[in-house]
């Protein structure tokens, strides 16, 4: 078969992104990779990185708890009021993570009426673990309610009118028929929310730069001591990340058959 | 005989689209067809009697029970939408004893009942098939297995001969009448064609534009519609407004101008006439016919339409149609621009007030 003339600028124009994405990890990989025993001993990396991975799960949890049923009501009642509720969950998305890290901080810091609130059951949010978990949350959620939303809005209707007049109540129609059927894009949700849990760093700097998640310490060790000492650290990181997201997928392949 | 389900008066407001004071009776293992144009609310109707969608005002009865505030669940009502909506995660057997497992019937027992509809519906050897892999007479076989497994009161259909192509449609309608009398339920049928209405029906509803037009048997619904819609929705052919003025004892006189019938019963005023291109006799050569209305026309066109030919033939300006059969046409030797005769009973012809 010949290629056509337009067919090479695409494809010529599309080599070179994917050229300017992979050669950075790849770089990234190779020379901190040689440095990676470095980390298996390094304690404060170790515990770092795990508290990245812990924050980011509870706050994926609490994000698919809350989330979920949101969803659920926006992909169904589309009326005017459901519209501006969808627009403002892109508010945290269109703001700098370090203005969304202020505004967490102002909101729920243990003096403001909420936080205080938060605070006499242990959500104290300043340099706390549950300052990281609401700062990831914060720029997080959005991602996640917008992909399964787009779940819901793919399951027709007329299944879960079946289902009723079948004598399903509501809450069985949902967990029998909806949710199973939006089961994918609720793990894509997930992992995306996961993926941008872990990766953040501007809002969590601002509200807990203590305990240090392994994206703070990062930069801690970047403008500390430069970008050498970052290597082995961004390696391991990159590497746990790739590793946890490929899995997530395989099984996310596995639940679909 | 017991009345299964009753609408009384019931509207709903949907902005662009209003159902307006639909009142009905249909009883107890009836076939009942909904028949209406696209855009007629004939699924919004269906969705009401299913309780999917509430009414703003009026009743809905099913079994003598107002069940105008229950929820579907309660209702007991079989619904097999227009795209079948099989639950595509689970498999054929799954989707039939969906709602058996929700009553929480033993697992033996759901077997058991999921086995004697499959093998009624001749769907047993689907079972295990995703619901993804069936072709649209089968996925229509389970849909139905799957609404008349839970024994409903009422079993509501909402173009179910649409999907399916046109050759599979004529066996599946002699298919949806063997059920229902096998089943003994009562039927909601909605659908645009009025063959199908014909065929099945015990009885009909016309609705059109959120509006019932008339409700009878087939017979009384094809051929005496009460209104110029149900007239050319059933494709009468002929309708022609006219002036009436009675003459004689049971008789009067329709004067649409250029033409006038004799048509049955006293009617005085602005009418309409209609018959049915079938109620037409044609002849080259004058007939000693009993029936009141003679006249002469030009055949203008003629459309093969397989066994039946349909003529087009001016008479004095006006455009009747007729049906012979494609022997007679040919026997007839009919032609275009060729005089004929025409010969309507005045029983034949409907007049519409």
């Amino acid at each position: 078969m010949k290629l056509n003339k337009g067919y090479y600028i695409f494809s010529t124009l599309g080599s070179i992104l994917i050229l300017f994405l992979l050669i950075p990890v790849a770089i990234c990989l190779a020379l901190g990779g040689a440095a990676l025993g470095d980390v298996v001993q390094d304690k404060e990396a170790l515990d770092a990185i795990y508290l990245s991975f812990h924050a980011g799960f509870v706050s994926g949890i609490l994000i698919a708890i809350f989330g979920t049923p949101l969803a659920y009501v926006l992909s169904r009642h589309k009326n005017s009021f459901s519209q501006i509720v969808v627009s403002s969950l892109e508010i945290p998305l269109a703001l700098p993570h370090s203005v969304a890290g202020i505004m967490v901080l102002l909101a729920y810091n243990s003096r403001a009426p909420i936080g205080s609130l938060l605070s006499r059951i242990g959500l104290t949010i300043e340099d706390n673990y549950w300052g990281i978990v609401f700062a990831m949350m914060f720029v997080s959620a959005p991602i996640f309610v917008t992909t399964v939303r787009a779940g819901f809005d793919s399951v027709d209707v007329e299944l879960e009118n079946v289902a009723r007049t079948l004598g399903a109540s509501l809450l069985k129609v949902f967990f029998k028929v909806s949710f199973p059927l939006a089961f994918r894009h609720f793990v894509a949700g997930f992992v995306l929310s996961l993926a941008r849990a872990i990766s953040e760093v501007g809002a969590i700097i601002i509200v807990a730069y203590y305990p240090k998640v392994a994206a703070t310490l990062v930069i801690e060790r970047f403008l500390g001591y430069g970008l050498d000492a970052a290597l082995s650290l961004s390696a391991a990181l990159a590497l746990i990340s790739l590793a946890v997201f490929a899995s997530l997928r395989l099984i996310l392949k596995e639940a679909e058959q | 005989m017991k009345i299964c389900l009753e609408l009384v008066n019931i509207w709903k407001d949907f902005k662009e689209f209003k159902l307006e004071k639909i009142s009905l009776k249909a009883y107890e293992k009836e076939y009942f067809v909904v028949l209406g144009p696209s855009g007629a609310g004939k699924t919004l109707l269906l969705q009401i009697i299913a309780g999917i969608l509430d009414p703003d005002k009026g009743k809905v009865y099913i079994d003598g029970v107002d069940m105008t505030q229950e929820p579907p669940e309660k209702r007991n009502v079989g619904y097999v939408p227009q795209n079948y909506a099989l639950f595509p995660h689970l498999s054929v057997y799954d989707n039939i004893a969906f709602g058996l497992k929700i009553r929480k019937l033993p697992e033996d027992k759901i077997k058991l009942k999921v086995k004697n509809i499959a093998e009624k519906l001749e769907i047993a050897h689907l079972l295990k098939r995703s619901p993804r892999t069936l072709s649209g007479g089968e996925a229509q076989r389970v849909a139905l297995a799957r609404a008349l497994v839970i024994e409903p009161k009422l079993l509501l259909l909402d173009e179910p001969l649409a999907a399916v192509d046109p050759v599979l449609r004529w066996e599946l309608r002699g298919y949806l009448k063997k059920i229902q009398s096998e089943f003994e339920t009562t039927v909601i049928h909605v659908t645009h064609d009025f063959t199908e209405a014909l065929s099945l029906a015990n009885k009909v509803a016309v609705l059109n534009k959120g509006v019932i037009e008339q409700i009878g048997t087939p017979q009384e619904i094809f051929y005496k519609p009460k209104s110029e819609f149900v007239a050319w929705f059933t494709r009468a052919g002929n309708i022609f407004k006219g002036e009436a003025k009675p003459i004689e004892e049971g008789l009067s006189i329709v004067d649409l101008g250029p033409v006038h019938f004799t048509v049955c019963g006293a009617y005085e005023g602005k009418v309409a006439v209609m018959f049915r291109p079938e109620h037409v006799v044609i002849s080259k050569q004058p007939l000693t016919s009993s029936a009141k209305n003679e006249l002469i026309g030009i055949i203008d066109d003629y459309v093969d339409e397989g066994p039946l030919v349909l003529l087009k033939i001016g008479v004095n300006g006006l455009s009747i149609k007729a049906y012979v059969t494609k022997s007679s046409f040919y026997n007839l030797g009919l032609k275009r621009q060729e005089k004929v005769y025409l010969y309507v009973k005045a029983s034949q012809i409907h007049v519409i007030k």
